[in-house]
């Protein structure tokens, strides 16, 4: 196809070569897009209050405030790659970030975190046994497990416990070493190598496409689907649970609202990145971009005084968007 | 196989028990669970009487229009998750503006909303069959602009209703056993229901939800189907909306959030299968009020309210699990 090329190219051919090179390598397209956003949200910041936004102390930041959101898009994407998705990951992660809150002045932080992760990893496989043995819609299963959570920690809320967020985690979710890099960094960088690699080398990554892509084949070929859907909801609940943890670092006070507005945002990111939302075909390098693009947006939404409201319509219609935009580049031609 | 094929080809005299039964079976129980509740349930109170009979028809009404809708969309085989937004968007919009009204432009302000949430659901539709994204994407994407748009124009719960108006909602007609509400829910069931249920928009639903080649083959109007599907789900939601405002006297932006997913509960419960193309409207309204009235006693049982949302919803994780179980059955045979 390259080698064949035509030398004088028409619009439209050029239009879908540019569709092709977006559905091949997404990350460079995207790689564009979070510059240009960058550049975009400087220009506006310039014009709003005469202050650069393109410095490195906020390029910093926005990692920094990336990392919660890029962790519950890990585990989304690789719930979406076996074509489902997973409601629950916001509730998950305020169930984290309750635990290692109310539990670490009687426990002990590192107990305290163990703590967090199990739940996590708990409500997750409960997610996968629902979704993987039961064979009840993701959708479904997961709001559910997301309201009944939901209310179990509203009751723990109301016990009277010492909640208090140990300074090991709060220097995680908001403080940066050697001036500029985040201290979140630490957790979120080797976990997205793990998943990045994992997802290429290993047999369970691969495995994870190929249930996504067919299961029904898989199946004939003699792939345990359920082991593969079941481990697949535990991942996503701890690393739900992770994001829990750095948020509560953050705000360093855990409220049962406190990862309520990231829910969107998981799945957008994955979306944005390329990951097919019937699964399949995708990976973790685009989310983690799909992240940070969202991350810019959301300063640039607040920095023009966007409402909460509006923002939610925007994420909204973006995850439309894309949908479309990636079933035609899949399925033209 | 062709063993099947024999005794369908059977000529049929009379009624078929057994294929009674099957088509029926469901409904039948779910009344019957209905009824047993309703036994128990009146034994709780010291005095209970026609009060409880309101307040429960109170508690259940939006909830048997959500499922209504839910039903419809999933019959067609589609789902629709932006039922709890919508019926916010025009819980919100009633309530805001009926304030000022008097009784007859309150209703004839209700029935405008009415045709415009049936454009909204039919706006869905036509986006799910334009972009041919799926359902779930597309439904989930509304879900959050829909909400946004509620919360645009309402921040905090507030606003109301001529006095008139609310008495729909909360009063009783002719005797005090029979609250208006129920009155109002089968006479919405009887207008906009049964004449579609046995002509052609209505056998066009269930045809394209059973299997949508087949029907396209036959000569049913998919794409037209389907929009006219999410079109009567979005009128359902119309429905429960305004009956919400009328029943709880207030517009609340985030109201809507309990509906999405006991819609769908509520659906599988009353006999609909998620498959598409299985089921009716009838068992979802008994199954609507067996879910309220779970809740009910519980509550009148002295259980901590949030513990009877724990409660309330493992029950439906529960019944959906069930429904899943069912399905593979069915596919067994």
């Amino acid at each position: 196809m390259s080698a064949g090329s035509p030398q004088i190219a028409s619009p439209a051919a050029r239009l879908r070569a540019a569709q092709r090179l977006l559905s091949d390598n997404p990350a460079i397209a995207l790689t564009f897009i979070f510059i240009a956003l960058f550049v975009v949200t400087d220009i506006v910041n310039r014009a709003q209050s005469g202050k650069a936004f393109l410095t490195p102390t906020q390029v910093s930041t926005t990692f920094l405030y990336a990392a919660p959101l890029a962790l519950l898009a890990a585990g989304q994407t690789l719930v979406m790659l076996t074509g489902g998705v997973d409601l629950s990951v916001a509730t998950t992660a305020t169930a984290g970030a309750f635990i290692t809150s109310g539990t670490a002045q009687a426990q002990g932080t590192g107990t305290a975190l163990l703590l967090a992760l199990g739940l996590g990893f708990g409500i997750g496989l409960v997610n996968g046994i629902g979704v993987a043995i039961f064979r009840v819609n993701p959708l479904i299963m997961t709001l559910g497990i997301s309201s009944v959570t939901l209310g179990a920690l509203t009751i723990y809320s109301q016990k009277r416990f010492v909640a208090l967020v140990p300074n090991i985690v709060n220097t995680l979710g908001s403080s940066r070493f050697l001036k500029y890099v985040p201290y979140d960094l630490l957790v979120w960088a080797p976990i997205a190598a793990l998943i990045i690699l994992g997802l290429r080398y290993s047999g369970f990554g691969r495995m994870i496409f190929a249930v996504g892509d067919n299961p029904v084949a898989c199946r004939l070929a003699g792939v345990r689907v359920w082991q593969v859907l079941l481990l697949v909801y535990a991942l996503c609940g701890a690393f739900s649970a992770v994001a829990g943890i750095l948020l509560v670092g953050f705000n360093d006070a855990a409220d049962l609202g406190i990862a309520a507005p990231f829910l969107l945002p998981s799945v957008a990111a994955v979306v944005i990145g390329g990951t097919s939302i019937l699964g399949g075909s995708g990976g973790y390098g685009g989310t983690i971009l799909g992240a940070l693009i969202l991350t810019v947006l959301d300063s640039l939404l607040t920095i023009l005084n966007a409402s909460q409201a509006l923002k939610q319509i925007l994420y909204g219609a973006i995850i439309l968007a894309l949908a479309w935009l990636y079933a035609r580049t899949s399925s033209g031609d | 196989m062709t063993s099947s094929a024999a005794v369908e080809a059977r000529p049929r005299r009379g009624l078929n028990a057994g294929r009674l039964g099957r088509r029926h079976g469901w409904t039948v129980g779910v009344y019957v669970l209905l009824l047993l509740l309703i036994l128990y349930w009146h034994t709780i109170p010291a005095n209970w009487g026609s009060f409880d009979v309101q307040s429960l028809a109170i508690d259940a009404l939006p909830l048997a229009f959500a499922a209504m809708a839910q039903s419809v969309v999933i019959i067609s085989g589609g789902i629709d998750l932006s039922v709890g937004s919508l019926i916010s968007l025009v819980n919100v919009v009633s309530a805001k503006y009926m304030i000022d009204m008097g009784f007859r432009n309150a209703l004839l302000f209700g029935a405008l909303l009415l045709l415009g949430s049936a454009a909204a659901g039919a706006f869905t539709g036509s986006l799910i069959v334009l972009t041919r994204v799926p359902d779930i994407v597309v439904t989930l994407a509304m879900l959050f602009v829909w909400a946004g748009v509620a919360l645009e124009i309402l921040q905090i719960p507030g606003g109301g209703a001529p006095t008139q108006y609310l008495q729909l909602g909360t009063g009783h007609w002719w005797s005090q056993w029979i609250p208006s509400g129920l009155v109002i829910l089968l006479l919405a069931y009887a207008i906009f229901w049964l004449p579609l249920r046995w002509a052609r928009p209505g056998l066009a639903l269930y045809s394209i939800g059973s299997n949508r080649n087949a029907a396209y083959l036959s000569g049913v109007g998919v794409a037209r189907t389907r929009i006219f599907a999410y079109a009567l789900g979005g009128l359902f939601c119309g429905l429960a909306g305004l009956s919400l405002s009328a029943t709880s006297g207030i517009g609340d932006p985030n109201a809507g959030q309990y509906y999405t997913l006991n819609s769908v509960a509520a659906a599988v419960l009353g006999g609909v299968l998620l498959v598409g193309g299985v089921g009716g409207l009838i068992g979802p309204i008994a199954a609507a009020f067996v879910v309220t009235l779970v809740k009910t006693i519980l509550i009148l049982k002295g259980v901590d309210q949030n513990w009877a949302q724990v409660i309330q919803g493992t029950l439906i994780i529960v019944v959906v699990m069930i429904g899943g179980l069912a399905i593979r059955q069915r596919r067994r045979t």
